[in-house]
């Protein structure tokens, strides 16, 4: 009943292949679970700032600290990074390995200036006396915050990396392939910073 | 200018010659005992110059099959330890009646049961699921190896670096007090300042990277690595519950990461998370937890209904009843899993409203549950049943099991949960469906394929010896808990005040005896089944009448599994091809892709449990060396592009033909 055989009858059935067979790599796809489970890491952080949030503890509240053309210049920036590496992405596909060290090199640069601009209002914030332990508000904001720049931080690391080894050994299979996973990991963090945005600061000013 | 003191601070943080508990007897024996067993094993070792095959075939090993085997012995060495914990604690509380104090203060005995509880899920239950998946799901699916071959001995060495820091705290410090979930307010700085807590928020952290990395690992290989012809509808059970697992575990795992590490920044950094002032909510932690925690109790489930479900078919030579409807309930129960988490607190008091739905949710469970039970008495139905040691444990689970699901939906009634919450009921359940669900399916699994990875088979007197010890012993030790649950005993109590009581102790402790036997049984087992191995030896490969590919191959399997890889056309593949006239091939090999060993993982396993060590006692300078040096390494790997190399044809037809001559022997 269960039997699919196309095999003709009186044949005996093939039981093995006699070629080697290669499975199709499962690298992406890999990535993309690993992808997903940190997206839950967020999600935790999401949900505690969800309900920690207006928990001000009569110190301060969204509105009186945050700044949000600062957090829209920082924004662009992300949002750029992830532009540009599209484009080496594209430079990548026509095998052309210095464009793509190039538009990598741009995207760095977009992403330390995220990082530079992240660090200076957490240290704004924390001169004003609004530290991560001043209120439950706050530190489930500095953790959500500070867990997506870390892992833009080690994105950067990754780059860096990366281009280092394009410039040792070009575009060889397994350095497109890991260049296809850094631009999955960076258009996540985009996502989430997306989600960041809004929920954290456009939905704290409006409050 | 430095004071000695400041000095000593810098260099070893917050310890001292006092954190060595020199003073404690028991602790003092206890080290005596590894430290002489350790240098036994090292002697050994070294005697036999095995340190050099040790690292080659072992340590840095990428292949599936070693690294499964070594997962299995890391939860038999923990599980010796998690068993010494509970004999301790069921002393203790039968004798601690009245003027009676025992032999353990509250403040040793608080540390043993949340020891306990860590060790027997985290370093037991879970090296011992990911084990049998990791041995025995490529060789199911017919493939050469897992997805991501070097991120699984990565995955193995961060578990057993996270089973070393538990370990640590043993003659080092001190183990946490808070419980094996470290529910705040207790488990935050102030209540517990000390390096309890954080020994086991180090260990969890750790040993979790490793399991969620394996289970990523595992998804993939299912989901890409299956022999051709092997449909999703053709995968053998096994497979199936091996996938939901990995998926819970995919799902799971990142949520007690991050409020393990939530819980980290309110002791290390000063937060408000869980705190009761400043806006925290301890409450949050209980549904953050329990999110992860019950999806991990199915996480160490689903595999041991796996594993039923292939001996069952193979012993009672039928094919397993009602195949689709085994898959279904396994999805089912997946997803059911992720909405019941709030049941084990219906006494926070989040209304009736919340109470009912999680109570009804928990119900539900109980259904696919029994539709697998039902498949499991209809394929015994009308076979013909060998009740080989495998079979036992599993009959033992369906009596046991079925017992403890409907303690379990007695407990999903909140107002019966209000009584019973924190009760010695709770802990009679949840050994119940563990002894008799997971560790039963585990001894199960082991005895099924032990021939499988060794070549040989296991004692069957042994065997028998073990499972009526461990069934007697279990009832023993946890009917009489049922019992005084009812009455409103609470659990984690070092001393009772009320004599009447005692009796019911005694006679557990008379349990935990005998299950102490079924250990001491396993033990005897294995020393006798290696010494008998000539006796016991299989050459077939197949020694029980198998029907899934992996008894296709030699046993033990040579390097690459399968010299051709299998075609499929039916659930029961090996079954089908013995039955159609499969004729094993004997000539045409060809060279085969293999990944190369790498020391990596080892080496970032030991550099964790150094970095873990040096937070939990704020030794700050190591603590940036360690994670520096795990940096370096990690990004050093990945500079290394030389991972693979061919087994030549030459190799392969050698292998073959040896296979060969063996199967000719035994006709």
């Amino acid at each position: 009943m269960m039997h699919t055989d196309t095999a003709p009858p009186g044949t005996a059935p093939v039981f093995h292949h006699e070629e080697e067979h290669h499975p199709e790599t499962s690298t992406l796809l890999g990535f993309w679970i690993y992808l997903m489970s940190d997206c839950l890491i967020f999600a935790v952080l999401f949900a505690t700032y969800g309900v920690l949030g207006r928990n001000y503890a009569a110190g301060p509240s969204p509105k009186d600290l945050f700044d949000l053309p600062l957090v829209a210049l920082n924004t662009s920036m992300l949002l750029f990074s992830s532009i540009t590496y599209g484009f080496a992405m594209l430079a990548m596909d026509k095998g052309r390995t210095a464009a793509t060290q190039a538009w990598l090199a741009v995207t760095g640069l977009f992403g330390a200036a995220f990082l530079a601009i992240e660090l200076y209002e957490f240290a704004h914030l924390i001169h004003e006396g609004a530290g991560p332990g001043r209120s439950a508000f706050l530190s489930s904001f500095f953790t959500l915050v500070g867990t997506h720049g870390l892992h833009v931080t080690f994105g950067l690391i990754w780059l860096v990396v990366l281009m280092v080894q394009v410039a040792q050994r070009g575009l060889i299979p397994e350095n497109t392939r890991r260049l296809m996973c850094l631009s999955m990991f960076w258009h996540f963090l985009d996502v989430i910073w997306i989600g960041v945005f809004t929920f954290v600061y456009l939905m704290g000013v409006l409050q | 200018m430095f004071s000695n003191v400041d000095l000593q601070k810098l260099v070893f943080g917050r310890f001292t010659l006092a954190d060595i508990p020199y003073h404690e007897p028991i602790l003092i024996v206890t080290f005596a005992g590894v430290a002489l067993g350790g240098l036994a094993v090292l002697g050994t070792i070294t005697y036999y110059r095995f340190w050099g095959a040790l690292w080659r075939d072992w340590v840095t090993s990428v292949d599936h099959k070693k690294i499964g085997i070594m997962y299995v012995i890391l939860a038999f060495v923990m599980l010796l330890r998690g068993f010494a914990d509970a004999l301790l604690m069921r002393a203790q509380q039968s004798i601690a009646f009245g003027s009676q104090e025992g032999f353990l203060p509250p403040h040793h005995y608080d540390q043993i049961f949340t020891a306990h509880g860590v060790i027997m899920i985290f370093f037991v239950a879970m090296p011992f699921v990911t084990g049998l998946m990791n041995y025995v799901v490529p060789l199911q699916i017919g493939a050469r190896d897992v997805s991501f071959p070097f991120l699984n001995n990565f995955s193995f060495w961060m578990t057993t670096a996270g089973a070393i820091i538990i370990m640590l705290s043993l003659f080092i410090g001190e183990f946490s007090r808070a419980t094996w979930l470290g529910y705040p307010p207790l488990s935050g700085a102030d209540m517990s300042p000390g390096v309890g807590v954080d020994y086991w928020i180090w260990g969890l952290q750790i040993a979790g990277i490793g399991t969620l990395l394996s289970g990523i690992n595992l998804v993939a290989t299912i989901v890409k690595m299956r022999a051709p012809g092997m449909t999703m509808m053709k995968l053998p059970v096994f497979v199936w519950t091996s996938l939901c697992t990995n998926v819970l575990i995919v799902a799971a795992f990142p949520i007690l990461t991050a409020v393990l590490a939530l819980l980290s920044l309110d002791r290390y950094v000063g937060t408000h998370f869980f705190t009761n002032d400043l806006g925290g909510s301890p409450m949050m932690y209980f549904n953050l937890i329990w999110i992860w925690g019950h999806p991990e109790v199915y996480i160490l489930i689903l595999p041991a209904f796996g594993i039923f479900s292939e001996v069952t078919s193979t012993f009672c030579g039928k094919r397993l009843f009602g195949y689709a409807s085994m898959v279904y309930a396994t999805v089912v129960i997946t997803i059911l899993s992720y909405l019941v988490w709030l049941h084990h607190f219906f006494t926070m008091g989040s209304g009736a409203n919340v109470n009912s739905f999680f109570g009804i949710t928990t119900m539900i469970i109980s259904i696919p549950t029994g539709a697998k039970i039902f498949n499991w008495l209809f394929t015994m139905y009308r076979g013909r049943i060998r009740f080989e040691v495998p079979m036992l444990w599993t009959v033992g689970f369906m009596v046991t099991f079925v017992i403890g699901g409907m303690t379990g939906v007695l407990l999903a009634v909140p107002p019966a949960d209000f009584v019973l919450h924190n009760s010695l009921f709770l802990i009679a359940h949840f050994h119940n469906v563990i002894i008799g669900g997971v560790l039963f399916g585990m001894m199960a699994g082991v005895t099924y394929w032990f021939p499988k990875a060794f070549g040989f088979k296991l004692d069957p007197f042994w065997g028998k010896m073990s499972f009526w010890f461990w069934l007697v012993g279990f009832y023993v030790a946890f009917m009489p808990l049922y019992v005084l649950g009812l009455m409103g005993v609470t659990r984690r109590m070092q001393h009772f005040d009320d004599p009447s009581l005692q009796i019911w102790f005694v006679v557990a402790a008379g349990g935990a005896a005998l299950i102490g036997c079924g250990i001491l049984s396993t033990i005897i087992q294995f020393v006798v089944s290696i010494r008998n191995r000539e006796a016991l030896r299989d050459t077939t490969g197949d020694p029980w009448g198998g029907r899934t590919l992996e008894w296709a191959t030699s046993s033990p399997p040579p390097d690459y599994n399968f010299a051709f890889t299998p075609v499929v056309h039916d659930l029961d593949a090996w079954y089908d091809m013995k039955n159609r006239g499969y004729a094993r091939p004997l000539h045409g090999f060809k060279p085969i892709h293999m990944p190369k060993n790498t020391g990596t993982g080892a080496i970032i396993g030991g550099l964790s449990v150094v970095f873990g060590f040096a937070m939990i006692w704020y030794i700050w300078w190591l603590a940036a060396l360690s994670a520096l040096a795990i940096f370096v390494v990690s990004v050093a790997h990945t500079f290394n592009y030389n991972r693979d190399f061919y087994i030549p044809a030459d190799t392969v037809a050698r292998t073959e033909s040896q296979r060969t001559a063996a199967l000719a022997g035994q006709a």
